[in-house]
C-alpha cells in the first residue's frame, strides 16, 4: 500500500471523530484532496493555498541555506580561526543551530494549529506552513530554544488564532512572533553577542575568569549606530557575509527569492517596488539633511543619516522584512493602488525608525507591523475612492 | 447568605464575574493597564478604588434627592475628589514607597470611569445600604482583575511576588533561573496588561456563552 492510500484510509477511518482535522491535513498537505465536485462545472486549479505557501518557503530556501553557511563562517572567522565559506565545517555549525530553531518553530507552531483545528472542529489552516520557515531566519542564531518556543505560541495564539485564524489575521504571525522576542527578552535580541554563534557563551567564559578574548559580532546596523563606520565592504553586504540574524543577511538571495515570488505571481511587485522606493526617499531626505550641515559629526544620528541613500536596502532586515513579509497577503493592502501606499510607506518609516531609534534598529519590523494595521484603513479610503470618482462619472452621464 | 437577601447578595456577586466592570464593561482599563505591572500596587491600588466607590456610592445616595440634575456631574466630581484626596494623603503618610510608584495614578481614581459610572447608573437611584454594596461589588470586580493580572505580570515580567523572589535569583542564577529561564521583559510593558486583560475576556466568554455579544 502507497502512502497516498494508508493516508487516505487514516482520513476515512477517522472521518467525523474529533481527531479528523488532523489527519485530513497530513493527506491533503501531500495529496490532491480526494473529494471532488460531481455536478455542475468546475475548474480544478493547482495553486491553493499549500501550493502557494509552498512557492513561498522554496523561495526562502536558498536564504536559510546560506543561512547555515553564514552561521558557521562567521562563528569561525569571530573565533579568529576562519574557514572557507562554502566548507562542511562551517556548514555543520549552522546546520546544528539552525536545525533545532525550524524544527521548534514547526513543531510548537503546528502544534497548536492542529489543537485549534481539533477545538474548533475545521480543517487546519496551512497559514503556519510559510511562518514557521520564517521565523527561524528572522531571529539571532543563538536564541535559545524555549524562548522561541514561548514566542510561537504567543505569536500564533494572540497574533493570529484569536481573530480567527489563517486569513483573519490583522498582524503578520512572523514578526509578532519576532517582536515579542524583541520586547521580551531583550538582551538576547540585540546588542554586539547575539548575532554570531558562542558570543554570548564566551562572555560567560569570561566572566567566569578564563584568560579569553571577548568576541564582538556587531550588525552593520549596529555599527553604524554608534558612529563606527560600517566595518564590511559593499560587496560583502550585498552577498551577505555578514552579522545578523539567521537568513537576512544575502540581499542577493532574497533578491532571487523575490524574482521568483514576482515571476510565479505569489509576491507582489507593487508592494516591493513601492517599499524599495519608500526606503530610497527617506535615505535620500537623510542625506539631504547631512548635506545641508544640520547635522554634524557629532550627533548620534550622523552615522546612520549619512549612509548613502541606497546602502540602506543592502543591510539590516530590510531586503527579507520587503520580500518575504511586507508582502504577505492577508496583511498587506489588498487593493492595488493601496499596495503602492502601504508598500512606500513601510519603506519610508522603516529607515525612519532604523536612524531615529537606535534602541530599536530594526526598523523594518516595527514598520511592516505599524502598515498591516493601516492596511485596511487604506484599503477602506482606496475603495470609497473609486466609488465617488464613479458616482462622479454616472451623475455627468445621467446630466 | 443569611446576612443579605439574594437581590442584596447579587449586588456584590454580579460584578465579580458576568457583569464584571473590567472584563464586561469594559471600564477602568486606564489604570489597570498602568498600575498591574507589581502585585502589590494592584492590591492597594484595589483597596483604595474599594474605599472611594463605597463611600462615595453612599454620599451620593444621601445626596440624591437635593442634587439638581444640571450640577450632577460636578457634585459627584467633588464627592470622588475629597475621597481620592483623603486615600492619597493617607498613603503618603503610612506608605510612601508605594504613593511614589502609584504616583499619578491615584489622582487619577477620580477618572476611573468605573466610579461615576456607578455614581450616575446606580447611586443616584437607589437607597444607601444598596448602593454601598454595590459599590462594593463593583470594587470587588475591579480589584481582582486587577490583582489577577498583577499576580501574573509580576510573576513572569520579575520572577517576585510582593517582591519576594519566588523563582530564584536573576542574578546568581539560582531556582529556575539554573536553568536559562529569564524574565519577559515584555510582561513589564503596559500592552503586556492590555493582553493579559483580553485573555481573561477571552477565557470568561468562552466558558459562559451569554457574554458573547452578537454582531
Amino acid at each position: 500500500m502507497g502512502l497516498k492510500s494508508t493516508l487516505h484510509n487514516l482520513k476515512e477511518k477517522y472521518k467525523g471523530t474529533k481527531m479528523a482535522p488532523a489527519f485530513n491535513a497530513i493527506h491533503t498537505f501531500l495529496y490532491l484532496p480526494n473529494e471532488t465536485t460531481h455536478s455542475g462545472t468546475h475548474i480544478k486549479v493547482a495553486d491553493d493555498l499549500k501550493r502557494t505557501m509552498n512557492i513561498v518557503i522554496m523561495a526562502m530556501v536558498p536564504c536559510l541555506i546560506f543561512g547555515m553557511f553564514n552561521a558557521g563562517y562567521q562563528h569561525f572567522s569571530a573565533l579568529g580561526t576562519p574557514v572557507e565559506f562554502l566548507s562542511w565545517d562551517a556548514f555543520y555549525i549552522g546546520l546544528i543551530k539552525v536545525l533545532p530553531l525550524v524544527i521548534v518553530s514547526y513543531g510548537v507552531g503546528l502544534g497548536i494549529e492542529f489543537l485549534f483545528a481539533v477545538i474548533k472542529k475545521h480543517e487546519v489552516e496551512e497559514g503556519y506552513l510559510v511562518t514557521g520557515m520564517l521565523v527561524p531566519l528572522i531571529v539571532p542564531i543563538d536564541t535559545p530554544l524555549w524562548m522561541l518556543a514561548v514566542a510561537v505560541a504567543f505569536g500564533v495564539v494572540i497574533g493570529k488564532e484569536v481573530f480567527g485564524g489563517t486569513g483573519m489575521n490583522i498582524l503578520n504571525p512572523a514578526l509578532t512572533i519576532r517582536a515579542f522576542l524583541f520586547f521580551a527578552y531583550p538582551t538576547w535580541m540585540s546588542g554586539d553577542k547575539v548575532w554570531i554563534h558562542g558570543a554570548v557563551e564566551r562572555d560567560q567564559l569570561i566572566a567566569a575568569g578564563e584568560n579569553l578574548d571577548a568576541i564582538s559580532g556587531e550588525t552593520v546596523l549596529g555599527s553604524l549606530a554608534q558612529n563606527k563606520g560600517a566595518g564590511y565592504e559593499i560587496m560583502d553586504m550585498f552577498y551577505g557575509f555578514i552579522p545578523g540574524s539567521v537568513g537576512e543577511t544575502s540581499t542577493l538571495l532574497i533578491l532571487l527569492g523575490g524574482l521568483f515570488l514576482i515571476f510565479t505571481k505569489i509576491g507582489s511587485w507593487r508592494i516591493m517596488l513601492s517599499s524599495v522606493m519608500g526606503a530610497l526617499a527617506m535615505g535620500l531626505i537623510f542625506n539631504f539633511v547631512v548635506d545641508t550641515g544640520w547635522i554634524t559629526e557629532s550627533s548620534k544620528f550622523y552615522g546612520l543619516m549619512s549612509t548613502t541613500f541606497w546602502h540602506h536596502l543592502l543591510i539590516g532586515g530590510f531586503a527579507f522584512g520587503t520580500v518575504f513579509m511586507a508582502t504577505d497577503p492577508v496583511t498587506a493592502s489588498q487593493t492595488n493602488k493601496g499596495k503602492w501606499i502601504y508598500g512606500f510607506l513601510v519603506g519610508f518609516i522603516s529607515i525612519m525608525i532604523r536612524v531615529f531609534n537606535p534602541a530599536y534598529p530594526e526598523g523594518v519590523m516595527l514598520a511592516i507591523l505599524l502598515m498591516n494595521v493601516f492596511a485596511p484603513t487604506i484599503d477602506h479610503y482606496v475603495v470609497q475612492g473609486n466609488v465617488k470618482k464613479r458616482l462622479k462619472r454616472l451623475k455627468s452621464k445621467v446630466a | 447568605m443569611g446576612l443579605l437577601s439574594k437581590k442584596d447578595a447579587n449586588l456584590i456577586l454580579d460584578p465579580l464575574a458576568d457583569n464584571n466592570p473590567i472584563t464586561i464593561q469594559v471600564l477602568g482599563i486606564c489604570s489597570a493597564l498602568a498600575i498591574t505591572a507589581e502585585l502589590e500596587a494592584s492590591i492597594v491600588m484595589a483597596i483604595s478604588v474599594l474605599f472611594v466607590l463605597g463611600v462615595g456610592n453612599v454620599v451620593i445616595s444621601l445626596m440624591r434627592n437635593i442634587i439638581p440634575s444640571k450640577i450632577r456631574i460636578i457634585v459627584q466630581l467633588i464627592v470622588v475628589a475629597t475621597l481620592v484626596i483623603i486615600v492619597d494623603l493617607v498613603l503618603k503618610a503610612f506608605a510612601y514607597e508605594l504613593s511614589k510608584t502609584l504616583s499619578v495614578f491615584v489622582g487619577l481614581i477620580i477618572t476611573n470611569c468605573i466610579i461615576m459610572g456607578r455614581f450616575e447608573a446606580f447611586a443616584l437611584a437607589n437607597k444607601p445600604w444598596r448602593s454601598f454594596l454595590d459599590g462594593i461589588g463593583n470594587s470587588l470586580g475591579y480589584g481582582v482583575i486587577l490583582i489577577i493580572v498583577g499576580f501574573f505580570r509580576e510573576l513572569l515580567g520579575s520572577g517576585t511576588l510582593l517582591g519576594f523572589p519566588v523563582l530564584g535569583d536573576p542574578i546568581t542564577k539560582t531556582g529556575l533561573y539554573a536553568f536559562g529561564y529569564e524574565n519577559n521583559g515584555f510582561m513589564l510593558l503596559s500592552p503586556m496588561a492590555l493582553i493579559v486583560v483580553g485573555i481573561i475576556i477571552w477565557v470568561q466568554r468562552s466558558r459562559n456563552k451569554a457574554l458573547v455579544e452578537d454582531h
